[in-house]
């Protein structure tokens, strides 16, 4: 009988959840569990509401993506109504996901992640913190926090608000944009795009002191997923699903969101309350896939605009085929802000964006409707069915932190493998090991932020209940 | 040619005011700047004394009187604001709450709501008694609009609207107490009602999420009730 070590809250991702490392009898981690600790009841508590109702209903989900809900729910929806938007709001609604992308990798990487590359992952939690960036690097805090205001002020200069916006409906969006608003919104980017530049250029030569944890962070051979536009480029909004291996081979392509169901298994384990997806041909547990900013930039054969096509030549450089260490998730993240506002820049020059028409209207057509786009962190859908009246009588919702739950928990488990000593526990082992998480910037729930406030304590017992070590960690 | 109606002199809140002998507390009290909260009346319909919002003090007797429906008198002293008042009113509006599936975040009516308006304007932070989560259906039926008994407080604007305003009578009140609900006609699907004519007043006066347009989900309107005033006036002036 082995030990166990429990990790328990994990710090500076958005929900609640613990690691439990078994160790063996020769002190070794044998085994590892990422547990999710929450509960989310949307799929249940929809039933019985309408479905116009929806897409207000399901962004609650998340106050970090409530966009990628939004859309996701409103494309679902679309499909219950058998209809196309106008193009005006099909352009006005990639503009709105891509400024969720830009304000959630802001968070993620600037927030919740650079404390771990500036300070150090052995540094003290109580520096190492946004805080501390701010202190430590000024250009860089303000940078990030610039980044993430930018991408929420596109939101609420579209959607009239920041978090949870009611703007997108069945059909379309509520409201065009004006030439005003447009213009304003032109204004930022040159500004936005050198702060993107130059996060870049500093990561980039920060990689040089991170090889032990690229080389161990989650760095295996798995599948990638994520939507193919058909001029070949990543989709955020609109495309089909495309499978690649750690090769860069296709292995399947051109696949319906909607019909997920035939690709897509869902494995139950009795230790979280997430589910495990898994592509069906290879079967549970051989079919892990990964998704999110990592996953797309590994798809794709281009980047589609300027500044963030040399980026990413310079990222697949990285390795012969598909970048496969989950801790360039951060690199992949930078280069899809980058690549965000080029595409904002893009739609919003474009004249139609202006365009006065942007709702149409149906009535109810079909009775079962699927809705895919990718959220920041992942390919997320939204699959509802409907009564003849329109209510809700079952939902299905995969949420991209789903998708990677299986890479997150073998991560972690080559992480512990790699760090952690049952002899002596350090804070930094333990921060290398919930550092594995961050880098897949799960999003377990809605809009908690623990940001290194959160408590946490760990305690080494050995089989007889002898407390062998025992780190605290105080908000 | 009409007598004249008798006037009669009161006082609300240590003011001395006069009003028609036809005029109820609170007609008195809105004329003299002197606010009552309210959600059931509106001005144009007849009153229901349905929300118990409106309740006042009178002088000489122990029991609180709704100003809506209480008629004035002379040498009335009114008391409109006191700690018991306010204790009772802030517990009609969690009562309100807590009998049914009022969740503001995802409502159509969120910041639109005129109970959740009343929540914040009497200072309710909290809901003290336990919510009922009853499972109550949604009516879908109707081709432009839905009814959701989950945010209904029953204040049967809607009943008087449609019975005093269209004339149509589609809506009634079912069951009593606790179980009472609306109904469209004889308790059929709105949208099979024969009386109903689409006129979508009901929703117009409706204080909060139960009745709304299907298209206006998430469009952050308004409801806007100022019709009633002018299709009033306007009959009063053919008559």
């Amino acid at each position: 009988m082995g030990k166990t070590i429990t990790i328990d809250p994990i710090t500076r991702i958005e929900g609640h959840a613990k690691i439990t490392l078994q160790l063996d009898d020769q002190g070794e981690v044998s085994e590892a569990y990422f547990h999710t600790t929450q509960l989310r009841g949307f799929e249940k508590f929809v039933e019985g509401r309408p479905y116009y109702e929806m897409p207000y209903l399901m962004e609650r989900i998340c106050g970090i993506c409530p966009v990628s809900h939004l859309l996701a729910s409103a494309k679902a929806c679309d499909a219950l109504l058998a209809m196309k938007v106008p193009p005006a709001a099909g352009k006005l609604r990639r503009i709105l996901e891509l400024a969720q992308l830009i304000q959630s990798h802001a968070l993620s990487f600037f927030y919740l992640s650079s404390p771990d590359f500036l300070m150090g992952m052995d540094a003290d939690p109580k520096e190492r913190n946004i805080f501390g960036v701010v202190a430590k690097h000024p250009e860089l805090g303000h940078g990030g926090i610039r980044l993430r205001q930018f991408g929420q002020q596109v939101i609420e200069t579209l959607a009239g608000k920041r978090v949870h916006p009611g703007w997108v409906v069945p059909g379309g969006v509520n409201e065009p944009l004006s030439v005003e608003k447009r213009d304003k919104l032109l204004a930022d980017i040159p500004e936005v795009i050198e702060i993107a530049q130059k996060a870049l250029t500093w990561f980039k030569r920060e990689l040089e002191s991170f090889r032990e944890e690229i080389r161990t962070f989650a760095n295996f051979p798995s599948l990638f997923m994520g939507l193919v536009t058909v001029d070949e480029r990543a989709g955020f909004y609109e495309g089909k699903i495309r499978f690649t291996d750690s090769l860069g081979n296709i292995v399947a392509d051109k696949l319906e969101a909607a019909q997920y169901q035939e690709y897509l298994g869902e494995a139950v384990e009795p230790f979280t309350f997430m589910k495990f997806p898994y592509y069906k041909p290879l079967g549970y547990p051989d079919g892990i896939y990964r998704v999110g900013p990592l996953a797309r930039l590994n798809l794709v054969d281009n980047c589609g605009t300027p500044l963030a096509q040399q980026e990413w030549v310079e990222f697949r450089s990285l390795e012969r085929n598909a970048v496969l260490s989950s801790f360039h998730y951060h690199y992949a993240r930078l280069i899809e802000i980058l690549f965000a506002i080029e595409h904002i820049q893009e739609y919003l020059l474009d004249p139609i964006i202006t365009k006065k028409q942007a709702r149409y209207t149906a009535s109810l057509n079909n009775l079962e409707g699927v809705g895919c786009c990718e959220a920041p962190r992942g390919t997320l859908i939204h699959h509802y069915r409907v009564d003849e009246q329109g209510l809700i009588t079952w939902a299905n919702l995969i949420i991209a932190t789903g998708h990677n739950n299986l890479a997150m928990n073998r991560g972690i488990l080559q992480a512990a493998r790699h760090f952690v000593r049952s002899d002596k526990l350090t804070e930094g082992m333990l921060n290398r090991v919930e550092a594995v998480i961050r880098a897949f910037d799960p999003c377990l729930s809605c809009s908690t932020h623990a940001d290194g406030h959160m408590p946490l304590h760990l305690r080494l017992v050995s089989p007889d209940g002898k407390l062998l070590d025992e780190l605290r960690r105080t908000p | 040619m009409n007598p004249a109606p008798s006037v009669k002199t009161l006082m609300i809140d240590g003011k001395d005011v006069s009003a028609r002998a036809d005029q109820s507390i609170l007609d008195a009290a809105r004329e003299n700047a002197i606010p009552i909260p309210t959600l059931c009346h509106l001005d144009g319909l007849s009153e229901a004394g349905a929300c118990r919002l409106c309740l006042v003090e009178l002088k000489g007797t122990p029991r609180l009187q709704p100003a809506c429906v209480t008629l004035v008198e002379e040498g009335m002293e009114v008391t409109t604001q006191s700690p018991r008042l306010e204790k009772y009113r802030r517990m009609v509006v969690e009562l309100l709450f807590a009998e049914r599936n009022h969740v503001c975040s995802v409502c159509v009516s969120n910041n639109m709501c005129e109970l959740q308006d009343m929540a914040k304007q009497l200072g309710v932070t909290h809901v003290r008694f336990p919510y009922r989560y009853p499972r109550l259906p949604v009516d879908t039926t109707h081709e432009r609009f839905t009814m959701d008994h989950n945010r209904c407080i029953l204040c049967t604007r809607c009943v008087r609207v449609c019975t005093e305003i269209e004339g149509a009578h589609t809506w009634g009140v079912f069951g009593r107490g606790v179980d009472a609900h609306l109904i469209t006609d004889l308790d059929i699907p709105w949208g099979t009602s024969d009386t109903c004519t689409s006129c979508g007043k009901c929703v117009q006066v409706c204080p909060t999420g139960a009745l709304f347009e299907k298209s206006k989900v998430g469009m952050q309107s308004q409801k806007n009730p100022d019709f009633l005033n002018y299709l009033n006036e306007m009959r009063e002036i053919e008559r």
